[in-house]
């Protein structure tokens, strides 16, 4: 088991039986889960299994029906969003969110600006922001796009875009990261920039990761949740995650198409579909 | 810096002006300058930060009746019409704002219309500002020092000049908001605001200090016009009031600080032009009708305003 694997430290973020209903729907339904500095918590599940709800629970995005949420051992439950992304909390979209009329530069400068608004400061123009400035163009460059920063970023590649949504997140200094699908649509190239730069965020970062792209997935994670209709029905270090037998019917089932995923409604869809569901 | 030529030219040839012009055309240009400040504070609401008010008059309003209610029948000092009118302004704009930023796109729309009514039926309906009728301004806002007039807005061309003073103080501050931190924030509240909270951006104090100031501005450009009119009446802060002041916008080019002056001076010149019996007989008594035409026209010939004109004559992407 990974709690052999001894923490020096509590979960940088934690979440504690976090439940979300839509009306009826129960996305999100008592969910725990441990976010360490060091590792990448990777989280999957078909569509609408309350990946990407969890996420905006544990961004502030949406509030949790019930459940609790901590950082560094602190209630952030009901922490605004804005105050949460400043505390450490950063997160990345599984749609891009780029600005994209804005040069890549600004896009990375405009989230760095977060962390030291003075939005009084009229008379400085905000090009002329060294903290901003520089704490984007590290980002830039931490997420292979410094070539790129004066261009704008509606006309970079869909992988650039992907790489720009992450150097937005690490622009404004997060300590945890939240990652909706970074992989989505790049190539293999790009993914592997993007394994790498996750591999060396790790060391100083709690990193959620939800993928769809399973080599991956399993190439970077140090542990790995499975998410099945709003729950987990397993988390653990990959190569039990592989062999879990419950994993297999529920999830992967798609490879093994004679084992019949009884009791498990919807659980068999493949996983590979083209677009997620409406989050 | 290039990009502030054209506004340098036409501040010049604004302060010439007065040599050569006839006391009318003089009046007109001072119209035109007022309502450029009005559109700019307006600018930075819907082309800064995305946001559509239907209720801007209001402020306006409320900078125009405090000058008439702080000078009464003895006159005021223009400082403290100024420091009585803004501030008012400014309070109602912080419960307005607090308020209608709590929703958003249509819904903002209709509850600031709704608070600019409320504005407009407290004008109307009591006694306080002399009810449907309005009241006048008997003396107008002077600056004294020492028992020496140093500037009265009764004099044409003092209130010439503290108009075009005026305009050029609330450009040049909304050209500094708009490169910085702060306007860049805005920039970023108009395209994506939630993407603004994910990295930390508290967007409703953002969004509620725009609206604040642009209703401040407002006020200013309500303290000019009553001055400039000499009397104050309800209808200044109807919704045909903030209707037309978004139009200025639309005419002019939505996000251009040059848009909004375009705009108001577009739109008080064809309504002058359509008012004009002697240019164009009988129709100048239904001047709406000539007027909303011309509008529907140019919004379908010129998208982009007056401002994309350039850019669609040269055929080239416009910078």
């Amino acid at each position: 088991m990974a709690e052999a694997k001894a923490h020096d430290t509590g979960p940088l973020l934690r979440a504690l039986q976090l439940t979300r209903r839509f009306g009826g729907f129960t996305a999100v339904n008592g969910v725990s889960i441990d976010l360490h500095v060091g590792e990448v918590h990777a989280v999957i599940g078909t569509n609408g299994a309350g990946k990407s709800t969890l996420i905006n629970l544990l961004s502030g995005e949406i509030a949790p029906s019930s459940g609790r949420i901590e950082l560094d051992g602190r209630d952030i439950t009901h922490m605004p969003q804005p105050r949460r992304a400043r505390a450490g909390v950063g997160r990345s979209y599984q749609r891009t969110t780029v600005f994209p009329e804005f040069s890549a530069l600004e896009n990375a400068r405009l989230c760095a600006q977060a962390a030291r608004a003075r939005p009084w400061a009229l008379w400085q123009s905000a090009q002329d922001c060294g903290h901003s400035v520089g704490a984007a163009r590290a980002a830039l460059d931490a997420a292979g796009l410094a070539e790129h920063a004066s261009q704008r970023a509606g006309v970079l590649s869909h992988g650039g875009q992907r790489q720009l949504e992450i150097a937005m997140c690490l622009a404004t200094a997060p300590r945890v990261l939240l990652l909706d699908e970074p992989l989505a649509g790049m190539g293999a190239e790009e993914t592997d920039r993007m394994l790498a730069l996750l591999g060396a965020l790790k060391a100083s970062h709690a990193v959620l990761l939800v993928e769809h792209d399973m080599d991956a997935v399993f190439r970077i994670a140090d542990r790995i949740t499975v998410m099945v209709n709003g729950e987990v029905i397993a988390s653990d270090v990959p190569d039990r995650i592989r062999t879990n037998r419950q994993v297999q019917i529920a999830y992967l089932g798609e490879g093994l198409e004679e084992v019949k995923p009884a009791g498990i409604p919807s659980g068999d869809r493949p996983m590979h579909s083209s677009g997620e569901g409406p989050h | 810096m290039r990009g502030l030529a054209v506004p340098l030219i036409a501040l010049a040839v604004l302060l010439a002006l007065p040599a050569l012009l006839t006391p009318y055309t003089q009046d007109l240009v001072v119209r035109i300058a007022i309502y450029a400040i009005f559109a700019l504070s307006l600018e930075l609401l819907v082309g800064m930060t995305g946001l559509v008010s239907l209720g801007h008059a209001a402020f306006l309003g409320i900078g125009a009746y405090a000058t008439v209610l702080v000078s009464g029948d003895a006159g005021a000092s223009l400082g403290k019409v100024l420091v009585i009118g803004i501030p008012a302004a400014a309070v109602y704009a912080l419960f307005v704002g607090a308020l209608s930023l709590r929703t958003r796109g249509v819904y903002f729309i209709m509850v600031t219309l709704a608070f600019a009514q409320m504005a407009y039926f407290v004008a109307h309906d009591t006694k306080l500002g002399g009810g449907s009728d309005g009241i006048f301004l008997y003396v107008k806002p002077v600056i004294e020092f020492g028992g020496t007039t140093l500037l009265s807005l009764d004099d044409r061309r003092h209130l010439y000049y503290t108009v075009i003073a005026a305009l050029v103080a609330t450009y040049a501050l909304l050209a500094l908001v708009g490169r910085s931190r702060f306007g860049h924030a805005l920039a970023g509240i108009r395209v994506n605001e939630q993407r603004m909270r994910a990295a930390g951006f508290a967007t409703y104090w953002y969004k509620l200090a725009a609206f604040v100031i642009a209703g401040s501005i407002a006020a200013l450009a309500g303290v000019l016009l009553a001055t400039k009119d000499g009397a104050v009446n309800p209808e200044l802060m109807s919704w045909h009031e903030s209707g037309a002041v978004l139009l200025m916008l639309i005419l002019g080019g939505i996000g251009s600080l040059r848009g909004a002056v375009i705009g108001a001076a577009a739109f008080t010149l064809l309504k002058e032009l359509f008012q004009a019996e002697a240019l164009i007989g009988p129709l100048a008594s239904h001047w709406q009708l000539s007027l909303g035409l011309a509008i529907i026209a140019f919004v379908a010939l010129l998208p982009k305003g007056l401002i994309g004109l350039r850019a669609r004559l040269t055929g080239a992407a416009h910078g």
